[in-house]
């Protein structure tokens, strides 16, 4: 039981992480693209 | 509060939802219509958008739309949990916490709108926060528990995405843009009430006041009828505004009597078979109109 929620702890943190590097990527290049234009 | 119900937000408070819960609060199957609507919008609307700002747009339309879902299901945690269909739903099978349901809702909300001025312009932010506004606060906060014409209101929140992906695109509001809205806004009645005739004792142990359950099952189903005849020239409305082609018009001109006469099949029929079946297809329905309003703007 504990061991189940330790790992649906740990894929909610990873699955936050990569939201978090995907937003940082997106509005890194959403910047490039503004400036761009 | 009954005990079971404490216990389980107790046991919930411990964070023993997963990302799979998460992802269902989003509501993804009605999701994906949604955002592919809006897509047919930013697609059908005139000029162009630099595709990072453009996929930015679709995935802002995405996440609103989902995030409305989430605040819908923590409202209406109470009559999901009496109803067949929705009785399996995270937060009434205690996967996910009310409170984690909404934060996470308002979170992805204000995300959205924001990235979504940020990328695109701030007339498109303005809509999609409309759109989720209209969603909880008009659709499920006042309506769903007080009036028949719940769905039809309230529909107008699903009819938003189109105008939006246009609007992100132009930065306004053209008349072909309401045209599709109104495609949808039409379309919503008979699809939901079909969906209400075979979930009729469902919505009537929930006390929820859908058509079939206040004015009978004959009503609905002459409405559902009213509403799918109204909809075939409000279905070909895109062509004569120049933002479709043959394709569409072909598609639409045969799509729309089909629609029909699933109607007319469910006015005749005393059993649930030909609403399960029109339910089906007027989700085949509007994804075909928007699939061949791309292909036709692609081409």
């Amino acid at each position: 039981m504990e061991d189940e929620h330790r790992k649906r702890r740990r894929a909610k943190n990873l699955a936050m992480l990569a939201v978090l590097l995907a937003l940082v990527a997106l509005l890194y290049a959403i910047t490039m693209v503004k400036m761009g234009a | 509060m009954s005990d079971a119900t404490i216990r389980r937000e107790a046991v919930m408070d411990a964070g023993t939802a997963g990302v799979r819960d998460y992802v269902e609060l989003l509501k993804p199957r009605v999701m994906s219509l949604v955002t592919f609507s809006g897509l047919a919008g930013l697609i059908a609307a005139p000029g162009a958008l630099h595709p990072v700002l453009a996929a930015t747009a679709i995935l802002c339309i995405a996440v609103a739309a989902g995030a409305a879902g989430a605040i819908n299901m923590w409202y209406d945690r109470d009559i999901d949990a009496v109803m067949q269909r929705t009785r399996g739903r995270p937060i009434p099978e205690g996967r996910v916490a009310p409170g984690d349901a909404l934060a996470f809702g308002v979170v992805l909300t204000l995300g959205a709108v924001v990235l979504m001025g940020l990328a695109t312009n701030w007339a498109a932010a303005a809509l999609l926060a409309l759109a989720s506004g209209f969603y909880i606060f008009v659709y499920t906060m006042w309506l769903k528990r007080r009036t028949p014409q719940n769905i039809v209101i309230g529909g107008a929140a699903g009819a938003f995405p189109p105008m939006i992906g246009w609007a992100a695109v132009t930065g306004d509001v053209g008349v072909a843009s309401i045209a599709l809205f109104l495609l949808i806004f039409m379309w919503t009645p008979p699809h939901f009430w079909a969906l209400a005739l075979f979930r009729n004792a469902d919505y009537r142990k929930a006390g929820v006041p859908m058509l079939p359950v206040v004015a009978g099952e004959r009503e609905t189903k002459r409405q559902m009828l009213a509403y799918t005849v109204l909809l075939l020239p409000v279905a070909l409305a895109p062509w004569f505004l120049g933002i479709a082609g043959t394709a569409y018009l072909v598609g639409a001109s045969v799509l729309g009597p089909l629609f029909v006469v699933t109607a007319v099949r469910v006015w005749f029929d005393r059993t649930d078979r030909s609403a399960k079946q029109m339910f089906a297809f007027s989700i085949l329905y509007l994804f075909l109109l928007f699939a061949l309003l791309i292909a036709d703007n692609m081409a």
